[in-house]
């Protein structure tokens, strides 16, 4: 097993487990994603929703295992890729031009993914682990985007998620080794389209629930 | 559009840097009555022409051909590898891309794997530590082959062309924001992966090649694609992706180690 601690601990393979969490999470956010949009049908298809969800039991935990598995291989990895990289040009440039290549999505990707890791804390204590006892999950969800900062603080995380996932999931794919001249410039798009669904799909949902009550 | 006037008066911000341990500093140079047909370098020989007489040192700088095919000069202008213009090496650069009264910024290749030797010229030997590494061919010594025994076909012997175009300048690892050598490096894998010549040892050249780059101390390729943009012979990207096909082909389904 020596082979494949060397692998993954290369410069290549670090960037392998990066592309792949990535992915994971791309799944996730867009399973996530559908199941919110019942949202729009009111209170009883939320509701409906949840409860269906956590009728899968056992396969629910051993998801939310998985997850939890990889956002600590995704954090550990982008933190040591960012201390890396950071080494890697000890003394910086006094000036710094775009040549044409890096994004405000590309360099943001420490932060942005720094934001959303305290922001996933945030959703957790707000939606997850809360007493459900006397109450429904739309119920909660509704009362606290009754709160402005709520709203304020969800819709602004939705855009940094956008942003991240902007160059996270075509660059996920370039290190895959998916890079082709005649697809590259489709999943160039698609990178885009999915980035504007996750921020529109999950941003406008705070001020659709906000603006109902 | 500039108005282009035929000689230029300019300020040069250049590094100066006495040794590799000299924590280095910039000197503000005033450059008179610069010719807009000069080349860059040409520019720093009037300089240092200047420096000399002024019983200064003059700047270091490396330099070799100057017709963009060697790969020696190189320096990172006003920001940029090689200065503004697309697909050039400093050596091609022209002073008619400058304006008349213009501070440029003049500043070596930056990366802890490239050693600045003095001012200008940086160590870059450990692009040749990856070359060893395994970029090359093993070939039993004995009469020359037929140049048309193995047939290739034209658009793979163009990819590899395409690849092979890297002079090894540096310029990838200068422009990338983690100073990663991940261009160079899938260049020099990539247009020998591609030809039957380069098969028989591209397991183990992917993973040796990886792990002497990585072993360099350059920075891990994080897909911003600055160094495509700089590239002067515009290796694309795709010779990354290939890379990392390569790579994982030779750790997850050879038996190399
Ligand atoms: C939990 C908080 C998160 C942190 C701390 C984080 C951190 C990072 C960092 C630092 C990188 C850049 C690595 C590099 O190339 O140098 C990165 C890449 C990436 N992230 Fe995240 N991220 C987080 C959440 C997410 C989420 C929710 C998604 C889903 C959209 C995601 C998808 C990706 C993808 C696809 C990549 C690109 C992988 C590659 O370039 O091969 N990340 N992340
Ligand atoms: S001096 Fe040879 S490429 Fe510039």
């Amino acid at each position: 097993m020596n082979w494949l601690m060397s692998t993954l601990g290369s410069s290549i393979g670090k960037k392998l487990m990066m592309a792949l969490t990535g992915l994971g999470f791309i799944g996730f956010l867009t399973a996530h994603l559908a199941g919110n949009l019942t949202l729009y049908g009111g209170s009883e298809a939320f509701n409906a929703y949840a409860e269906k969800l956590h009728t899968l039991g056992p396969l629910l935990t051993l998801m939310e295992l998985g997850l939890i598995a990889f956002a600590i291989t995704h954090i550990s990895t982008g933190i040591l890729l960012f201390i890396q990289n950071r080494n890697a040009r000890p003394v910086r440039y006094a000036r710094d031009e775009r040549a044409g290549g890096r994004t405000w999505s590309s360099v943001t990707m420490p932060y942005t993914g720094f934001i959303i890791l305290v922001f996933v804390v945030f959703h957790l204590l707000n939606f997850s682990f809360v007493d459900k006892t006397n109450t429904t999950i739309f119920e909660i969800v509704s009362s606290a985007f009754a709160r402005p900062l709520y709203v304020a603080v969800y819709v602004s995380v939705m855009i940094v998620v956008a942003l991240h996932a902007r160059h996270g999931f075509w660059s996920a794919l370039q290190t895959l080794g998916a890079n082709h001249p005649k697809y590259m410039p489709t999943l160039m798009v698609l990178s885009l389209v999915f980035s504007l669904m996750v921020g529109l799909g999950f941003g406008l949902l705070p001020i659709y629930i906000a603006l109902r009550v | 559009m500039k108005k282009l006037a035929p000689k230029i008066n300019v300020t040069l911000k250049v590094w100066r840097q006495k040794n590799p341990d000299d924590p280095g500093h910039f000197e503000m140079i005033p450059a008179s009555n610069i010719s807009t047909h000069m080349s860059f370098l040409e520019l720093l020989d009037t300089v240092n022409e200047q420096l000399t007489q002024e019983g200064k040192d003059p700047i270091a700088f490396d330099n070799d051909c100057r017709e963009g095919i060697c790969g020696m000069c190189g320096a990172v202008i006003n920001g940029r590898a090689h200065g503004p213009e697309k697909a050039t090496t400093l050596c091609q650069l022209h002073m008619r891309k400058f304006g008349d009264g213009e501070t440029i910024a003049i500043e070596p290749f930056r990366a802890r794997a490239f050693k600045i030797i003095k001012d200008l010229a940086v160590d870059r030997s450990p692009f040749d530590q990856i070359i060893q590494a395994g970029g090359y061919i093993s070939v039993n010594t004995g009469g020359a082959p037929d140049a048309n025994a193995i047939p290739i076909p034209q658009d793979v012997a163009e990819k590899s062309m395409d690849a092979a175009a890297c002079i090894g300048c540096g310029a990838c690892v200068a422009a990338c924001p983690s100073a990663s050598a991940m261009l160079f490096v899938s260049g020099k894998i990539s247009q020998l992966a591609l030809l039957p010549q380069g098969k028989p040892e591209a397991a183990k050249r992917a993973l040796s090649m990886v792990r002497a780059m990585d072993a360099c101390g350059f920075g891990n390729c994080s897909n911003h694609r600055e160094c495509e943009a700089s590239c002067p012979k515009e290796l694309s990207i795709v010779n990354i992706a290939r890379l990392n096909r390569e790579f994982f082909k030779a750790s997850f389904f050879s038996a190399e180690k």
